[in-house]
């Protein structure tokens, strides 16, 4: 099922958490919506839920309007960021939970309920869970069994506030994987909300960046990493370096060097900002051409499969942060203090607003 | 050896953990002996005597005192009152608890305000509103009367009297629990299909039971043993409209020590009783948490 998202606005007093949004998720897709916290990103998911109101716009499921449909007929499977698993019942009363409060018409008998229930607990691998209280499982167990709960009324749509945000950095790391894999199985028009850019460029098939309750850029992973839309998306999506400059008939002077800048060839002596990620700079010990700053390195964090380097510029002492490869970085066996030059391999530069 | 060395070792740890964050033993036990003289004096003393009064003349006697027959009326008009009063505060106290801590509207303030009163007014003043409102000289008396309905002076004043001091127990125990546990399983609820009233027997009304079962015993104590209101309310006649702690003041009065002893005896035992359910209550609360946990 297909979910549309027209010009929807929502005022918390005099906040504004979303001004004007729109999009579309097309059926089937794995949609994360990525912002820092306060973006409004959950109001919007609450809203698609039914869980808010929009003050205005609409939610639209498969081309039709359901501002007005009850969170009950949405067929929307909700996972919260806490769970929110009925605490008082067994891992398998949570899951059967969504079947045992249809109408009397609709439910399955006890024989189907226990098979439907059995069938979800081991498609999120936790059968062997069924008889305990959700207090006894693990943060990761817990997540998946809300997933199993959420799934248990066959939703069209899955909507998953943060589902990763309460568990460590490893158990996070499988379980985005498996909810790729899980995906990829079921094929339900899947939401998630998350502020953690890798976790979306790893599981997402599109990205919304927000920000300040607007959409700052909608792309692939892959669009939305190589090619931000504006600065915010640049800054967001990883850690970056910035640098003053001045954009002239496609050439970006930073400095005392100029750099390509196709994209602006139209501007003429225009003030702009370019950003280059650390993993974007190289160094080399030799100025080779004009293309090259001076700096001296100031520090040296090695970092697991990198090396970070911290280089202040000769020529206005602002620091630069780079990441080498640790191979990189013995063949040029760098020591702090010492003087080398830095040369952006890739940049993007945004002119600056018509101040 | 090691297996033996290794819990040692921890308990002597324990040991010089808690010296080093403890006051001198002369402080210890003087703030101690302290606590235990205060406790002695003001709550052990005064339990003993009321059953030694009870029981001076014998078994017999102490037994005769509650075959009378204003005793018993007075007894079974206390369990009344109480049968009366914590039922409706129990689903007065549920359905409040549930729309502040559940639900955010205007106004809920003065909601929360509206049930610590009966803490804070005096329950003489509590009841003398009560005559205001309904007895002959009040706002409804003259109607009432006209219809031959006794308000006043009567059961039915005994027990508006009792419900409005025992109003607060339910909802006080329900609020802050309610609070803590959010909303988050009751969206969950809705989403996975429930409707409220589903959503409400099935996940939040479970998830307080113990917390319920607090505020239920202790609304009851408080229903039986309440004198200031249901005083005022009374009247004090004798097998129509007294209650038992009513019942002891007038025995009392009357220089008939063993029989008010007796039935004094009875709260006490009925206190009792009330402390030993709340400490299972609390004990059953904490073991499930611990099962879950």
């Amino acid at each position: 099922m297909s979910i549309e998202i027209r010009n929807v606005r929502k005022n918390f007093g005099n906040f504004s958490a979303l001004n004007d949004i729109s999009l579309e998720v097309p059926s089937g897709e794995l949609v994360a919506l990525l912002g820092p916290s306060g973006c409004g990103k959950t109001t919007l998911l609450r809203i698609i839920a039914g869980l808010e109101a929009p003050d205005a716009g609409n939610v639209l499921f498969n081309g039709e309007d359901t501002t007005e449909r009850h969170v009950r007929e949405r067929q929307v499977g909700f996972v919260f960021q806490h769970y929110a698993l009925f605490r008082h019942m067994t891992v398998f009363e949570n899951v059967a939970f969504g079947l045992r409060v249809r109408p009397r018409q609709a439910r399955p008998n006890a024989a189907e309920i226990h098979r439907r229930v059995h069938e979800l607990l081991n498609l999120v691998q936790l059968d062997w869970l069924a008889d305990r209280y959700p207090p006894q499982l693990s943060g990761g167990q817990r997540q998946r069994i809300a997933l199993a709960r959420a799934l248990a009324v066959e939703p069209k749509v899955l909507l998953l506030d943060e589902p990763f945000g309460a568990l460590d950095a490893q158990v996070r790391k499988d379980l985005r994987r498996w909810l790729r894999h899980l995906h990829d199985e079921l094929h339900i028009t899947s939401v998630f909300v998350t502020h953690d850019q890798e976790e979306a460029l790893e599981v997402a098939d599109r990205i919304v960046v927000l920000n300040k309750g607007a959409v700052e850029q909608i792309g692939t992973p892959g669009e939305v990493y190589d090619s931000p839309a504006t600065p915010f998306v640049y800054h967001f999506l990883g850690n970056v370096n910035l640098f003053h400059s001045r954009v002239h008939a496609g050439f970006a002077r930073i400095g005392e060097i100029e750099l390509e800048a196709p994209e602006h060839a139209a501007a003429e002596d225009a003030p702009a900002l370019a950003y280059v990620r650390p993993h974007d700079i190289d160094i080399q010990r030799e100025a080779n051409g004009g293309s090259a700053f001076k700096a001296v390195v100031s520090f040296i964090h090695p970092v697991g499969p990198v090396v970070r380097l911290e280089l202040q510029r000769a020529d206005n002492s602002e620091l630069v942060e780079a990441e080498l490869t640790r191979e990189r970085f013995r063949e040029l066996d760098l020591h702090d203090g010492e003087t080398v030059y830095i040369k952006p391999r890739a940049l993007k530069v945004f002119l600056s607003q018509a101040a | 050896m090691s297996t033996l060395a290794l819990p040692i070792n921890n308990y002597t740890a324990k040991v010089a953990k808690s010296r080093a964050i403890a006051e001198p033993a002369w402080l210890r036990w003087l703030l101690i002996g302290a606590a235990l003289v205060f406790l002695g004096l003001f709550l052990f003393m005064p339990l003993a005597a009321v059953f030694t009064e009870a029981l001076r003349k014998g078994w017999r006697v102490y037994l005769a005192a509650f075959s009378e027959a204003d005793a018993l009326a007075a007894i079974k008009l206390t369990f009344t009152a109480a049968a009366i009063a914590v039922p409706l505060n129990l689903v007065f106290g549920v359905a409040a608890a549930w729309a502040i801590a559940k639900f955010d509207f205007k106004g809920k303030s003065v909601l929360l305000t509206l049930i610590d009163l009966p803490f804070a007014v005096s329950p003489v003043i509590a009841g003398l509103i009560y005559v205001l409102i309904f007895g002959l000289q009040g706002w409804f008396g003259g109607w009432l009367n006209d219809h031959d309905i006794k308000v006043i002076f009567a059961v039915p004043g005994i027990v508006l009297a009792t419900i409005f001091v025992t109003f607060p127990f339910v909802a006080r125990e329900l609020i802050p629990l309610m609070q803590a546990q959010g909303k988050d399983e009751e969206e969950a609820a809705i989403m996975l299909g429930a409707s409220g009233w589903q959503a409400f027997w099935r996940v939040t009304l479970p998830n307080v039971k113990w917390g319920l079962l607090y505020g239920v015993i202790l609304s009851n104590a408080r229903a039986m043993g309440e004198f200031g209101a249901v005083s005022v309310v009374s009247g004090h006649v004798r097998g129509l409209t007294n209650t038992l702690p009513l019942h002891v003041e007038i025995l009392y009065n009357e220089y008939n020590y063993v029989a008010a002893f007796a039935c004094a005896s009875l709260l006490a035992l009925l206190a009792l009783v009330t402390l030993a359910l709340k400490t299972l209550v609390e004990w059953q609360a904490a073991r499930a948490v611990v099962v879950t946990e």
